[in-house]
């Protein structure tokens, strides 16, 4: 790890960092579409697609809140560049999960998208989650940052943790029914250590004396 | 290719290039005349018969397990004019959670169930109480095709050629009690090659039941097979009940005990959540699982991935023949 880190460290921050991690968060997305055409999904292909896709977001999710705590914990600050790509993609697969479950299992139709959302309780959480998204994946550009100014920027972008919530409670609900919690529990503890991290370090801060979010500075997140 | 445009036409006909429902059926009976007819002079046996009559159904057999011959089924309601699904889509997406909980695990794990030797216990308050070998339940009646429409709980469909006959035959074998009200079908719960057998998801050997008079009627199936086969592991092999006009769930497979009760038995889905899978889980459109709709369906294979879900029939489109079973309740409150 020690001499990996400087490696690590100076290929991030090459010209190839951001081309490699785009191309690598691509990979699922044109997978799915290739598998979608030849017929590689299985017997349920739109069940399929609505689940791999949500499934991605997820992954997503969990990478972006993995960032920080690998910047400091492995000492590689370069991570700090890819978080807003890293979001992006979240939101790009959240997006899908949304598109291909209103029109692969609902067609489109207004009446029923709404009739849905209100019969199951998890739709609409995971709806809700999407909105939030929404909020951050349109306060993602600089001037945006700019506009908000940084304190108010970061507590919008700490929803992000609210969503991971919202994420596992809508993936909670929908295993309920069949009692099948083994892959929910995988990615509640991923996401719950990632956060305990995180109010561990603002506890340690706090009383090391620093306190409160400004004295967080960039670290939070 | 399950992206299709009109360019393809071969594997999206336009609706003149569709053969009309009511030839289509006519054909069937044209060919089981023939059929009849060759049988009755001589010229073939009941085998060929039978494998002729499937050919002009649902097409070649798989050809993956030993043949399972039968005489198609002469019933009310016991062939439903529906495209079958294919024999892949029933063989790789199936609920046995003995074998994992993904509809793609049974096809991969259930390998290990040795389905020879076998046997079903018949208990309870029946006056012939015996134990079957699997080679006398296959000889006790003649085995039927009877295609089935067959729709899960989770919102999609199929339709399967099922072999077997019906499940009244061996209840009158073994000659019910005039206390017996219910049946209750036990599956195999062996943790040893059943790796998901010991898991909390379900309270283990997975139990259903049927009331009495349900498990009476015609199109109540003891199944064998599937596609003129013997029935894949991950069906339910060696035997199995089939319920067309209930959610798939009340179907047991691999069942090794059938037992007769006064009391309605405890069924395993009702234990795992008594709010959400009732005791009678008919197909119902109009009562929606809590928290999902039940209006509509997915047919499996249907027309690729952007063909529109289908209505969901009234007791799976059954209502003709079991209705009556229903009279007088509430379907609401007997989900």
């Amino acid at each position: 790890m020690q001499r990996l880190r400087p490696v690590l460290q100076r290929f991030l921050l090459s010209g190839l960092g951001k081309p490699i991690w785009f191309g690598l968060s691509v990979v699922p997305a044109l997978y799915l579409l290739f598998a979608a055409f030849a017929d590689h999904l299985g017997a349920n292909p739109a069940e399929a697609l609505i689940r791999s896709t949500g499934d991605w977001a997820l992954r997503g999710l969990c990478l972006v809140l993995a960032i920080t705590p690998l910047r400091t914990v492995a000492g590689i600050p370069a991570l700090a560049r890819f978080r807003r790509m890293a979001g992006l993609f979240v939101y790009f697969y959240a997006v899908l999960h949304l598109v291909s479950y209103a029109w692969l299992d609902q067609g489109f139709d207004l009446d029923a998208l709404t009739a849905d959302i209100a019969k199951r309780p998890f739709i609409l959480v995971g709806f809700l989650a999407w909105l939030i998204l929404t909020l951050l994946a349109l306060t993602s550009w600089n001037r945006a940052i700019r506009a908000m100014g940084g304190l108010a920027w970061r507590r919008l972008h700490s929803s992000v943790h609210l969503i991971g919530g919202l994420g596992i409670l809508h993936f909670f609900w929908i295993r309920a029914g069949k009692h099948n919690f083994f892959e929910v529990a995988v990615y509640a503890s991923v996401l719950g250590a990632l956060m305990a991290w995180r109010v561990r370090q603002r506890w340690r801060r706090r009383s090391a004396g620093q306190g409160g979010l400004a004295g967080a500075g960039g670290r939070s997140g | 290719m399950l992206i299709q445009s009109n360019q393809n036409g071969y594997l999206h006909p336009l609706g003149s290039e569709i053969t009309p429902a009511r030839t289509y059926a006519n054909r069937r009976d044209v060919l089981k005349q023939m059929a009849l007819v060759a049988g009755a002079a001589g010229l073939a046996t009941w085998q060929e018969r039978s494998a002729f009559a499937q050919d002009a159904v649902w097409g070649a057999r798989p050809g993956k397990l030993a043949p399972l011959s039968a005489t198609p089924g002469r019933g009310d309601g016991f062939n439903v004019m529906e495209k079958v699904s294919a024999y892949k889509d029933a063989s790789t997406y199936n609920n046995f959670y003995e074998f994992g909980t993904d509809k793609a695990d049974p096809a991969v794990n259930a390998h290990t169930l040795k389905t020879s030797p076998w046997s079903v216990e018949v208990e309870g308050l029946v006056k012939k109480p015996m134990r079957f070998a699997l080679e006398d339940l296959l000889k006790l009646s003649p085995m039927e095709e009877r295609i089935y429409r067959m729709r899960c709980v989770e919102g999609w469909s199929m339709v399967i050629p099922w072999v077997g006959y019906s499940l009244s035959a061996l209840i009158k074998q073994v000659e019910p009690l005039g206390s017996a009200k219910y049946v209750e079908f036990v599956s195999l719960a062996d943790p040893k090659i059943m790796p998901f057998v010991g898991s909390r998801i379900l309270d283990w050997p997975y139990a259903e039941g049927l009331r009495l008079d349900e498990a009476m009627h015609p199109l109540a199936l003891l199944s064998f097979g599937m596609y003129g086969e013997v029935l894949p592991n991950q069906s339910g092999a060696p035997v199995r009940i089939v319920v067309p006009w209930k959610y798939g769930f009340k179907s047991a497979k691999s069942l090794v005990k059938i037992r007769f009760t006064e009391k309605q038995p405890a069924t395993a889905w009702n234990k795992a959540a008594a709010n959400e899978y009732g005791f009678y889980s008919n197909v119902n459109p109009l009562v929606d699982h809590p928290r999902w709709s039940q209006a509509t369906e997915r047919r499996i294979g249907e027309d690729g991935l952007f063909a529109k879900k289908r209505k969901t029939l009234m007791f799976n489109g059954y209502e003709a023949q079991v209705g009556q079973l229903y009279a007088g309740m509430d379907l609401r409150k007997n989900f």
